[in-house]
C-alpha cells in the first residue's frame, strides 16, 4: 500500500519534471506514427528543451 | 438530505471562522497579532471563492463543458498539444505564474502596515487575480491555445493585438530591470551572497551538460544532483566569507554586480537553452516550490508573532520604502498575489494546450491563482514578523535615512520604531553580513524574516546559513526570469523586425540572435543601472513602474475577456471581469495622474527631475551626486513619460473594447466570435486520469 503510494508520488514527480518525456513520446511514436524515424533520447530531450523555451513560458 | 445538510454545516462554519480571522486582523490594535491568523484567514477566504464564486463562474458565466473536446485532445500532437492529468499541468501553470513578485510586492508594501496588503490580496485575488487567470485561460482554451495577442486581434480589432504586444514587450523590459536591481542590492559587498549566487552559474551549466551529454533526458537525477549542489555552495559561500584571501575577489559595489548581471542575461538570451536556461530552470522550480511548502510548514509550527502594526503613519504617502498614500499606491505595489497582468501570458498560449477536460479549468486557473496569492500571504508574514524598526532600517534607502548608522537609527526611531545600531549589528553578525542597513529591494528584508521563520523551527544555530539559502534561492529564480524574459522579448523583437526585413525574423540566424538580444539587454540594462547609480535605490522608482505596467497588461486581458463575454451574448454576467477591470482602470489611471502630475519629488516624477535640476543650476548638489544628476534627471524623465504611455495604451484598449461592444449591442456588425467549433470529447476520463 504504502509502496504503491511512493510509486504513485514517483510518477507524478517525474511527469511533473518532464522526466518520463522520453518513454511518452515513444508511446506517441508507436501510436500514430510507427513509420517515421524514431528520434533517439538524445535528439528528442534536445528537440524538446528548443521547443519548450520558446515563447513566454516564465512570469514574474 | 442530511449529507446537505451536514455540507452546509461545514460552510457556514468555514465562513464564520474566515470572518472571525479577516475580522481578528482588521481590528487588531495590541502589539502584535499571532501569523497563524494571517494562514486561517487566507484559506477560508480561498475556500469560500474557490467553493461559491469559481463554481459560480464555471457553470453561469462560462460554462464549461466537460462534454467538449479540448485542443490537446483534438490535435493532440505529442508535443505541444497533449492532453495531461490536471495536477501535473496544475504543477505547470503554477511553476510558471509564481516567480518572485509575490515576494517582493507584499514585502514593500508592508511598509503601509500589514492590513492593507493582506486585506488587497485576499480580495485582489478572489475577485480580480483568480478571475482574471481562469477566465483567460478558457477563452483561450476555446480558442486552440491563441495568445493573448492573437486573441485581442480576433476579437477587438488590429488595436488591442498591438497594445497587447507593445505592451508585453515593455513590462518585460521593466520587470527584468527591477528584478536586476533587487539582485544587485541583494549581494551588494556581501562575498557570501555574491560567491553563492555566482556558483549557481557553474552548476547550472555543470547539469546543462549532465541532462545533455552524461545521462541525456534524465530530468530528475540532474535536478537532485544540481539542488544537493546549489546548498553546498550556501555552505561554500560561508567559507569564502570566512576566508581572508577568498572575500574580497567578492566583495563588489552595485555598479560592478550590475555590469556581471547584465554580462550575464546577454550570454543567457545568445547561448543555446540547454546549456544555461534549461537547466537553471529545473533548479529554480524545484527551490521555488520545496522552499514555499517548507515556508508554509515552518510558519504553521511556528505561529511567529506579526510585530508590525495594522496601519502605520505612512498610508498618507510619506513613506521612505516608496513614496505615495495607501491610495492608489498599495495596489500597484502588489501585482503579483492579487492580479497580475502577466499571468495572462501564461494562461493563453502554454497553459491551454496540455489541459484534457474543461472541467479542468477552474482548478488549474482559478486554483493556480489562489495559492500564488497565498504565496504573498506568507512573503507578508515574513516581512512583518521582523520589528518594525528592524523591517524599515532594511529597506529604506541611505537617500531618505542617512548614510550613517547612527542617523538611520535615528531618523527610524524618530517615527516610533525603536531600533537601535546594537540591534543591527547583531543581527547582520548572526545573518553572516557586514550590514543590514538600506539593503533596499525586499530580497535582504525577506531572508532575514524567512531565516528567523526557519531559525525558530528548525533550529536556530544557523541563521547565516537560512539567510543565505533564502538569498540564493530568490536569486535563482530572479535569474531564471531574467534569462526567460530576455530571451522572449529577444524573438518578439525578431518577430517584429522580421516584418520589416526577413532575415532578422530568423531565430536561429547569429547576427539578428545577437542584435536583438543586446538591444534588450541593453534596453533593461540601462534601467538597471539607471537604479545602482541613484542614491534613493532606484527600487522606489522602478517598483511602481512595473506595478502600474503589469496592472496595464491585466487591463488588456480583462477589457479582452469582457468583450468576449458582451459578444457571446452575456452582458448581464459581463461585470464578473468588467468590475475587476473598472478598479484597475481607476487605480492604474490614479497612480499614473500622482507620478507624473504631483509636485512632491518622492511622488512626481517631474516634479523630481525639476527639482534636481534647479538643485544642479544652483550648485547645491555634492560633487558625487551632481556627476550622476544629469543621468538621473533624463530617467525621471523618461519614467514619465512611460508612464503616460502605459495608461494611454490602457485607455485605447479599454475604450476599443467598449466601441466593439457598443457596436455590438445596438446591432452593428464586429468581429465574430473566434471559438473553435465544438466536437465531443471522445476520451475516456480514466484513460486521461491514469
Amino acid at each position: 500500500m504504502l509502496k504503491q503510494k511512493i510509486l504513485l508520488v514517483l510518477k507524478f514527480l517525474r511527469q511533473l519534471s518532464g522526466d518520463d518525456a522520453y518513454e511518452r513520446y515513444l508511446v506517441h511514436h508507436a501510436q500514430i506514427h510507427p513509420d517515421a524515424r524514431r528520434l533517439s533520447r538524445r535528439e528528442f530531450f534536445k528537440q524538446e528543451q528548443e521547443r519548450k523555451w520558446n515563447g513566454v513560458r516564465r512570469c514574474c | 438530505m442530511r449529507n446537505k445538510v451536514v455540507r452546509t454545516m461545514i460552510w457556514l462554519l468555514i465562513a464564520v471562522i474566515g470572518a472571525a480571522a479577516v475580522g481578528g486582523i482588521a481590528l487588531n490594535r495590541g502589539e502584535s497579532i499571532n501569523a497563524i491568523w494571517f494562514i486561517v484567514a487566507a484559506l477560508c477566504v480561498y475556500a469560500i471563492g474557490y467553493r461559491f464564486y469559481s463554481a459560480w463562474i464555471a457553470t453561469k458565466v462560462l460554462l464549461l463543458d466537460p462534454g467538449r473536446a479540448t485542443p490537446a485532445e483534438r490535435i493532440n500532437d505529442g508535443r505541444d498539444f497533449v492532453p495531461t492529468n490536471r495536477w501535473i499541468v496544475f504543477g505547470h501553470h503554477f511553476a510558471a505564474i509564481a516567480g518572485p513578485g509575490p515576494l517582493i510586492g507584499p514585502t514593500l508594501a508592508a511598509q503601509f502596515g500589514y492590513l492593507p496588503g493582506t486585506l488587497w490580496i485576499l480580495i485582489g485575488a478572489v475577485l480580480g487575480g483568480c478571475v482574471q487567470d481562469m477566465v483567460t485561460l478558457f477563452f483561450s482554451t476555446r480558442r486552440n491555445g491563441r495568445s493573448l495577442g492573437q486573441m485581442a486581434r480576433d476579437e477587438l480589432g488590429m488595436i488591442g493585438g498591438v497594445a497587447a504586444l507593445v505592451g508585453t514587450l515593455m513590462i518585460m523590459v521593466i520587470l527584468i530591470a527591477v528584478l536586476g536591481l533587487v539582485v544587485v542590492n541583494a549581494m551588494k559587498h556581501s562575498p557570501w551572497a555574491t560567491s553563492t549566487v555566482f556558483a549557481t552559474i557553474p552548476i547550472a551549466i555543470f547539469i546543462g551538460f549532465y541532462m545533455r551529454n552524461i545521462r541525456p533526458g534524465r530530468v530528475l537525477e540532474g535536478t537532485l544532483i544540481g539542488v544537493a549542489l546549489l546548498l553546498f555552495s550556501v555552505v561554500g559561500g560561508g567559507w569564502i566569507d570566512h576566508s581572508a584571501a577568498l572575500r574580497g575577489y567578492f566583495d563588489m559595489d552595485g555598479l560592478s554586480l550590475a555590469w556581471f548581471v547584465i554580462g550575464y542575461g546577454f550570454l543567457a538570451a545568445i547561448l543555446p537553452v540547454w546549456l544555461l536556461l534549461a537547466p537553471r530552470d529545473y533548479l529554480s522550480t524545484f527551490m521555488k516550490l520545496g522552499t514555499v511548502i517548507l515556508l508554509a510548514i515552518a510558519i504553521v509550527i511556528l505561529r511567529p508573532e506579526v510585530k508590525m502594526p495594522a496601519l502605520t503613519q505612512f498610508i498618507d504617502g510619506s513613506g521612505p520604502i516608496f513614496g505615495g498614500a495607501l491610495f492608489p499606491f498599495v495596489f500597484i505595489t502588489i501585482a503579483c498575489g492579487a492580479i497580475s497582468g502577466f499571468h495572462s501570458l501564461i494562461a493563453s498560449g502554454t497553459t491551454p494546450k496540455l489541459i484534457s477536460n474543461e472541467r479542468d479549468i477552474r482548478m488549474i486557473g482559478y486554483g493556480g491563482m489562489m495559492l500564488e496569492s497565498f504565496v504573498a500571504i506568507m512573503a507578508m508574514i515574513a516581512a512583518t514578523v521582523l520589528d518594525p524598526g528592524v523591517f524599515f532600517a532594511i529597506n529604506s534607502p541611505a537617500g531618505i535615512v542617512g548614510k550613517e548608522a547612527a542617523d538611520a537609527v535615528a531618523t527610524i526611531s524618530s517615527w516610533g520604531f525603536a531600533v537601535t545600531v546594537e540591534q543591527m549589528n547583531e543581527l547582520a553578525r548572526q545573518m553572516g553580513e557586514a550590514t543590514l542597513f538600506a539593503r533596499t529591494g525586499g530580497a535582504p528584508s525577506l531572508a532575514v524574516g524567512m531565516a528567523s521563520i526557519f531559525g525558530s523551527a528548525f533550529g536556530d544555530g544557523l541563521l547565516a546559513m537560512w539567510y543565505h539559502f533564502a538569498i540564493m534561492f530568490e536569486a535563482v529564480f530572479i535569474l531564471t526570469t531574467l534569462d526567460a524574459g530576455t530571451r522572449v522579448g529577444r524573438f518578439m523583437l525578431q518577430d517584429l523586425l522580421g516584418n520589416i526585413w526577413q532575415p532578422m525574423g530568423r531565430t536561429s540566424w547569429y547576427p539578428s540572435v545577437i542584435l536583438t538580444s543586446a538591444a534588450i539587454v541593453a534596453a533593461w540594462g540601462y534601467f538597471l543601472y539607471i537604479g545602482v547609480i541613484d542614491p534613493n535605490g532606484g527600487v522606489n522608482i522602478l517598483w511602481p513602474l512595473f506595478g502600474m505596467s503589469n496592472q496595464m497588461l491585466a487591463g488588456i486581458a480583462l477589457s479582452v475577456a469582457t468583450g468576449i463575454l458582451i459578444k457571446s451574448g452575456k452582458l448581464k454576467y459581463a461585470w464578473v471581469t468588467g468590475l475587476p477591470l473598472t478598479w484597475l482602470v481607476i487605480v492604474t489611471t490614479s497612480a499614473a495622474w500622482q507620478k507624473i502630475m504631483s509636485e512632491d519629488v518622492r511622488i512626481g516624477f517631474f516634479a523630481a527631475a525639476n527639482d534636481m535640476a534647479a538643485k544642479l543650476a544652483a550648485g547645491v548638489l555634492p560633487p558625487d551626486k551632481a556627476a550622476v544628476a544629469p543621468h538621473l534627471i533624463f530617467n525621471q524623465q523618461l519614467d514619465g513619460w512611460l508612464t503616460l504611455f502605459f495608461v494611454l495604451v490602457l485607455w485605447i484598449v479599454v475604450l476599443d473594447m467598449l466601441r466593439v461592444v457598443a457596436r455590438h449591442l445596438s446591432g452593428k456588425p464586429v468581429l465574430p466570435v473566434s471559438e473553435s467549433p465544438h466536437t465531443p470529447s471522445r476520451l475516456v476520463e480514466d484513460w486521461v486520469r491514469d
